[in-house]
């Protein structure tokens, strides 16, 4: 029978079976920095392909932009800033950090269901990096965060935004947000290794996202909030992140709270990535 | 001979809480060898194998695998084994070739190559044609043809198949036995689990059976079925019949010891030769012992445990679960 016939001997890849002491012999103690970097792309290219067979994975990242960049306009537009076109440039910068933000929440969401798929088993018991399908999909989710962002300030711009930064200002206030969404998606990565299934990693994610970019000066000045609110408002992250890219989208300025969004990103990755990693590992 | 054993561990314990899934199991694999472990559902296999491939952590005891120490060593360990699951654990969005493509990458061959050993594999394994279909429209049998294909890959020394055909109609069963002896004659080292005492003995040369996570015996297949004798009379005696004197008509007749069981008035009883049962039911007629049913049988599962360990499997709906390959 044609399928009993295993090993050819002329096929590629030599039987190691034929010398195990060889075989024992030829193992890697560990992976290599440029094995693990080649398994996070193949990862990559394995969330990509994910994607494009379920479309409805950009929902989030199409209708919201869409929905929230005009509704806000113009329910808010005349209350806070006498008229529409005058709201949007406090608005939708706050709008790209907001979409960003809950973009990523679906990074843990997706991961979790993700794991509890037979696959991952396979992937535990290969000799790759623990990192790489845990990265692969985050970098393939750099897409979801920038058509996030462009849809955003797309949509803006068909209702009247025009930025002061021109495009070169657009550009950065992009490129920080994605980078943002991407140092933060490792907070929901973590939630996703640790969490028992992914109704908790929503709930989780939920709670910490909707006080992160509410209270923030994400959609209304501080000065009309009370004082106690101020403060807090005046710590969160997504304040800065919403400041930052006012500057750069309004102004094309590289302003210092670009340069407190970079680092607190970076305080991010350095904690969530070794957390998510060994999240992971206790997984098995 | 000196070689090392493909794998060598004592003592295995795993815990779940206060379940002990494996309790303190010795095993040696030799190399080139097709070695199986056979137990009813629950017993602790796959949990016993999860954790010479790395998957779960040892709680005590030690294993090696080639020589590797499974706890200190995993990396390595990995690269030396192949694992294809009682569940498969290939990726459901993908075709076939791109599920091969991946593995490859992820195992370090170039894009080329990677795509050269999937079309290689796609065919030794009869899925040629299915190479673009996604797995969603994948059949039982094959998917777990492919599962296998994605761990022969790198051609590891080592394959772990847990319970590869459970939930296979017969004829794919009897294609993955093919598929398991044609690569025990490559040359590779083979640890199969099953809950099939002739699966085990059609394909394994020596046999460990599990039960409660510990080890009740290790023989070649010959061996543990001449513990329960080849063929197997269940008798089932007539309401009223003299259980006492039946047994006592089998003892002598047979020269067996009659097993209770577990049906009212059922009688099973251990034959080295199936022509014997013809004694026992002339046996019953001259001391005028009604019986309500009588048949003669392979020894199965069931039995082999009851005689080795005095209780059952517990698993008499096994074969009514066994579905057919999902379309
Ligand atoms: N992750 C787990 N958590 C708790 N109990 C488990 C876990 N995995 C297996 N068990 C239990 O351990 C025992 C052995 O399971 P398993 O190794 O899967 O048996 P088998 O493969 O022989 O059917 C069973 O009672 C099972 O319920
Ligand atoms: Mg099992």
């Amino acid at each position: 029978m044609s399928t009993t016939t295993v090993a050819p001997p002329s096929a590629g890849i030599p039987p190691r079976w034929a010398d195990p002491a060889a075989a024992v012999a030829a193992t890697r103690p560990r992976v290599s920095v440029f094995e693990t970097a080649g398994q996070t792309l193949v990862m990559a290219w394995r969330a990509l392909k994910k994607m494009r067979r379920n479309p409805e994975q950009f929902f989030d990242v199409t209708i919201q932009p869409l929905l929230f960049t005009a509704m806000f306009a113009y329910i808010f537009g005349g209350a806070i800033s006498g008229n529409v076109r005058g709201y949007l440039p406090l608005m939708i910068p706050g709008i790209v950090a907001q979409t960003v933000l809950t973009t990523c929440m679906s990074t843990g969401v997706q991961l979790r269901e993700d794991m509890e798929k037979g696959v991952f088993d396979r992937f535990k018991s290969l000799p790759m990096a623990r990192i790489a399908p845990l990265a692969g999909p985050m970098v393939a989710d750099l897409v979801r965060y920038l058509i996030a962002a462009g849809l955003t300030f797309a949509t803006g711009a068909a209702i009247g935004y025009r930025p002061g930064g021109g495009a070169f200002g657009v550009l950065g206030a992009m490129v920080l947000s994605v980078f943002t969404g991407w140092a933060l998606a490792w907070i929901f990565t973590w939630f996703g290794t640790i969490a028992s299934n992914a109704r908790m990693v929503q709930g989780l994610s939920m709670m910490i996202l909707f006080p992160l970019t509410f209270l923030s000066n994400a959609f209304v000045p501080v000065s009309t909030l009370p004082g106690w609110l101020q403060a807090f408002v005046r710590v969160n992250p997504v304040s800065h992140l919403v400041s930052a890219t006012r500057d750069l989208a309004n102004h094309a300025v590289i302003s210092s709270e670009v340069g407190w969004t970079v680092l607190a990103c970076l305080a991010v990755i350095a904690i969530f990535a070794p957390l998510s990693v060994w999240g992971y590992k206790r997984q098995l | 001979m000196t070689q090392i054993a493909a794998i060598e561990a004592a003592g295995l314990v795993k815990a779940f809480g206060r379940l002990r899934a494996v309790d303190g199991i010795d095993l040696r694999v030799r190399q080139g060898e097709i070695f199986g472990v056979l137990g009813p559902n629950g017993a602790g296999k796959t949990t016993m194998l999860r954790m010479l491939a790395t998957l779960l952590p040892v709680d005590a005891g030690q294993a090696r695998v080639l020589g590797v120490d499974v706890a200190r060593e995993p990396h390595r360990v990995r690269q030396l084994l192949g694992i294809t699951g009682q569940y498969a654990s290939v990726d459901e969005d993908l075709t076939a070739t791109e599920n091969l493509w991946m593995f490859g990458r992820l195992q370090g061959l170039r894009s080329r190559d990677a795509r050269a050993s999937a079309k290689r594999l796609l065919e030794q394994f009869g899925l040629a044609d299915a190479g673009g279909k996604r797995l969603k429209e994948f059949s039982g049998g094959m998917r777990r043809r492919l599962d296998l294909a994605v761990s022969l890959i790198t051609r590891p020394p080592l394959i772990f198949l847990d319970e590869p055909t459970t939930g296979l109609d017969p004829r794919t069963r009897g294609q993955m036995w093919d598929t398991i002896r044609g690569l025990a004659a490559d040359g590779c080292t083979i640890l199969l689990t099953t809950q099939y005492l002739d699966e085990a003995d059609q394909l394994a040369g020596r046999i460990a059976v599990i039960d409660h996570g510990r080890k009740v015996a290790e023989g070649t297949p010959d061996e543990l079925k001449a513990s329960v004798g080849n063929s197997t009379l269940q008798l089932r005696l007539a309401p009223g019949a003299d259980a006492e004197l039946a047994r006592e008509i089998v003892r002598r007749a047979a020269g067996a010891e009659p097993v209770l069981s577990p049906e009212r008035g059922g009688l099973n009883v251990p034959l080295q030769d199936a022509g014997r049962a013809a004694d026992v039911l002339i046996g019953f007629r001259e001391a005028g012992v009604p019986i309500a049913s009588v048949s003669v049988d392979r020894p199965t599962l069931d039995e082999v445990f009851l005689a080795l360990t005095g209780h059952g499997t517990g698993s008499e709906t096994e074969d009514a679960e066994l579905e057919v390959a999902a379309g």
